[in-house]
């Protein structure tokens, strides 16, 4: 069977050029980064190459970045080698669970934690952070742009609400890496965390820019690998590919690429909103990250309709799936005001630098005629229908 | 062109209800051996972490329903015959009408059946309509029952199961004939150690795995444990239900803490000191009165149910010879049915029965043919 894969704010497969750049660092370049002979020189040096390439990728020095094992190890690094008992933290309602959860943990532990509402195109207002500032507020932990609705968030004036305040700056980067520039300078951030697997390199691999000065309690204790700041043998064919994927992205978005990618996902969106009746765009009127874009189809479980594409062969994704691999109603799209009808009828849909005009039409091909009958088999559509 | 096409082998499409147990298991491979499209779901249902801060309420449950471990193994099972598989998601659902009107059923002094109404309205409805929406033209599930098509009338018939020790079709009363048509209940002709063995042929790991007995959201079986707890987490309070136990001449002999306590039939726990032994004999809700009573108090001849749904014929124009099933161990006895109203039936039992209870389920039978099937009022 044919299969077509939109479901990139998920995972990613690795890019070939950025297997081949992984693969010696398996059994050719093997060596211990640490250690001082030959075989540990050669891959401290290829490490540090690596890292350089990040730290183009986010505008920063190479020295203020801290590989770690993916998004969810940042985000905790982020705020957990930050926050001690008794400080206050603001965040926001549409946070990954990855720091949405921290920050509960955070709450658990003698800390206050304010999580700024966004509006119905699921944006947060940067004048609702200021007002949330306390004198007791340590750390502002706003993400850049949103995994289920590619919406960005206003990073630069929050970052310039912080830096009035003097307040510490986390974003995470994960969904934006890649696809939209960034500067940490302008964004003015004190903290950025990246997930490689979201951008073309293997899952198990990350990075978290921190600012020069900027004082992180580690999480992990042991060695002095990452300047302290994150103990443990360094992952080295993660570390390898995602510093190649870091320099195909910045070549990328360079040269204008992700216009092609917006272009390919603005025909997918506005073909299937021609084509199915009562269907809309869930951040619309917001800028969005060019792969991303998240469509509700009225009278329709979207869980019903992401198996039903799967079975044809089209991998989509709606809201985040729980320990059993159920799907949860998204607290994102509750979060826009949604009501849970329509919030468990949007599906997402994710392109990456692998997908073509082919596959888009493929997908069309598919999705109006798989929500024509569910919504035939729907006891819901069909009073609807009914009553109108 | 056409004999051609009759002696293709007849392959569907064939959702299969998977809940990780040997029986949904051993359907999934049955199928898959037979040449069908199979697709293994399993819904979840409950969150049985949720109440788990609540006093009573273990943290980890052991091959319940919905619980990890058995997503796991209906995973692997899935796995293991190479279909596709996938969990959907009716926690809201089952909240809304099995656990909620579970609730609310004890704290009105009736005796709940939670699984004919997950039956009514989450396999046989919601998921069914899952199946067939994600393209299955059927829904086959572990269910010791079986289905045929009526010679004469063409109805869809409910059947006892072979093995009648292990007979579902109590709860499986409220099938309309869409769902029916609609279901496959393939271990319908098997006994149970048959289809173990089945499982171990077909080289599933699971096949030694214990069968499950209790409510699946109520851990241990304590309901009134779960009562709490639920209530509870849901920022309520158990309503007073207290008030007297009352003989059935109307004579006052005790106090009790609510009604939620007790089930029709019910000795043990009444906290009344007398000569021979008393029994709850009936729940008064609305007054918050238990009535007690001697053993030979506890029998009547007849019930009314309502909510009736039929099944072997369309409705009920004259009185008709059954045996009626009035809970899920209790053997089949002879009775007569007659129409009392809307779907309301009227039973009249040809000996008096043992400790009928509002909130169960009355089954009729026609032989091994389900005729129908309502709720006690």
């Amino acid at each position: 069977m044919r299969r077509i894969y939109l479901d990139n704010n998920a995972t990613t497969p690795i890019l070939p050029e950025v297997f081949e750049a992984m693969r010696p660092y398996f059994a050719e370049h093997f060596g211990n980064a640490s250690s001082i002979h030959h075989h540990g020189q050669e891959t401290r040096a290829a490490v540090e190459r690596a890292r350089e390439s990040v730290a183009a990728l986010l505008g920063c020095r190479g020295s203020e970045i801290v590989f770690t094992s993916g998004g969810t190890e940042g985000d905790n690094l982020a705020i957990f080698g930050l926050v001690r008992a008794g400080d206050h933290v603001i965040s926001s309602t549409i946070e990954h669970h990855a720091v949405l959860n921290s920050c509960k943990h955070l709450e658990a532990s003698g800390c206050e934690v304010t999580y700024v509402p966004v509006d119905g195109r699921g944006m947060v207002d940067p004048d609702d952070v200021r007002r949330s500032l306390r004198s007791n507020t340590k750390l502002i932990s706003i993400m850049m742009a949103n995994n289920e609705t590619g919406v960005l968030q206003p990073v630069e004036e929050i970052g310039k609400v912080a830096a009035e305040a003097d307040v510490y700056f986390h974003t995470d980067g994960v969904q934006a890496a890649g696809k939209v520039m960034i500067d940490v300078q302008r964004i003015a951030c004190d903290l950025l965390s990246i997930s490689g697997h979201k951008m073309h390199a293997p899952q198990g691999v990350g990075a978290l820019y921190v600012r020069k000065g900027t004082i992180l309690q580690p999480m992990l204790y042991g060695g002095s690998h990452e300047r302290s700041r994150r103990a443990g043998t360094e992952n080295v064919p993660g570390i390898i590919a995602l510093g190649k994927a870091a320099e195909i992205a910045k070549e990328a978005l360079d040269r204008g690429d992700m216009a092609q990618m917006a272009a390919m996902r603005d025909r997918l969106q506005e073909k299937i909103l021609a084509e199915v009746e009562a269907t809309g765009v869930n951040g619309q009127g917001a800028l969005r990250v060019p792969n991303t874009t998240n469509i509700y189809f009225d009278y329709i479980e979207g869980e019903a309709l992401v198996i039903a594409l799967d079975l044809k062969g089209l991998a989509v994704s709606t809201g985040a799936a729980c320990s059993s691999g159920a799907i949860e109603p998204s607290h994102v799209l509750t979060a826009m005001g949604l009501p849970p009808n329509q919030a468990r009828a949007s599906l997402r849909f994710s392109l990456g630098k692998q997908n073509t005009p082919e596959d888009v039409e493929f997908a069309l091909g598919l999705i109006p005629v798989t929500v024509a009958r569910l919504r035939e088999l729907s006891p819901v559509y069909n009073k609807t229908a009914v009553s109108t | 062109m056409l004999i051609a096409k009759c002696q293709m082998p007849l392959s569907r499409t064939i959702a299969v209800a998977m809940s990780g147990g040997v029986d949904s298991s051993t359907v999934a491979a049955m199928l898959r051996a037979e040449g069908h499209q199979v697709i293994g779901l399993t819904m979840q249902l409950w969150n049985q972490r949720r109440l788990a801060a609540h006093p009573g309420m273990p943290e980890a449950v052991q091959g319940r329903c919905c619980s990890l471990d058995d997503v796991y193994d209906a995973r692997r099972v899935a796995e293991t015959l190479g279909i596709p598989y996938y969990v959907v998601n009716h926690e809201d659902r089952f909240e809304r009408d099995v656990v909620r009107p579970f609730v609310e059923e004890y704290l009105s002094g009736r005796t709940p059946i939670p699984c004919s109404l997950c039956n009514n309205h989450l396999k046989f409805d919601q998921l069914l309509i899952v199946a067939q929406q994600i393209g299955a033209d059927a829904l086959a599930t572990g269910h010791y029952a079986r289905v045929e098509q009526g010679d004469r009338s063409g109805r869809w018939l409910l059947k006892r199961a072979a093995d009648t020790s292990k007979d579902q079709t109590y709860f499986l009363f409220g099938l309309t004939q869409e769902q029916l048509s609609r279901t496959i209940f393939p271990l319908g002709g098997m006994a149970k150690p048959a289809v173990r063995e089945l499982a171990r042929d077909y080289g599933l790991a699971l096949s030694e795995k214990p069968d499950s007995q209790e409510i699946c959201f109520v851990p241990g079986g304590d309901y009134k444990k779960f009562l709490d707890a639920y209530l509870a987490d849901q920022g309520e309070s158990l309503p007073d239900t207290s008030g007297e136990l009352v003989t059935t001449g109307g004579e006052v002999v005790g106090e009790h803490h609510g009604i939620h306590n007790f089930t029709v039939g019910q000795r043990k726990g009444l906290g009344v000191a007398t000569g021979s032994p008393l029994y709850v004999i009936q729940i008064n809700g609305d007054k918050r009165q238990v009535v007690v009573g001697g053993q030979e108090e506890l029998y009547s001849r007849t019930l009314r149910a309502h909510r009736v749904n039929l099944i072997a014929v369309d409705d009920l124009h004259e009185p008709m010879r059954v045996r009626v099933k009035i809970r899920h161990r209790h053997e089949a006895a002879p009775a007569t049915l007659e129409k009392s109203g809307a779907n309301e039936v009227l039973v009249t039992f040809d000996e008096p029965q043992r400790a009928i209870s509002p909130g169960q389920a009355a089954v009729f039978y026609d032989e091994d043919t389900v005729v129908g099937g309502g709720w006690i009022a």
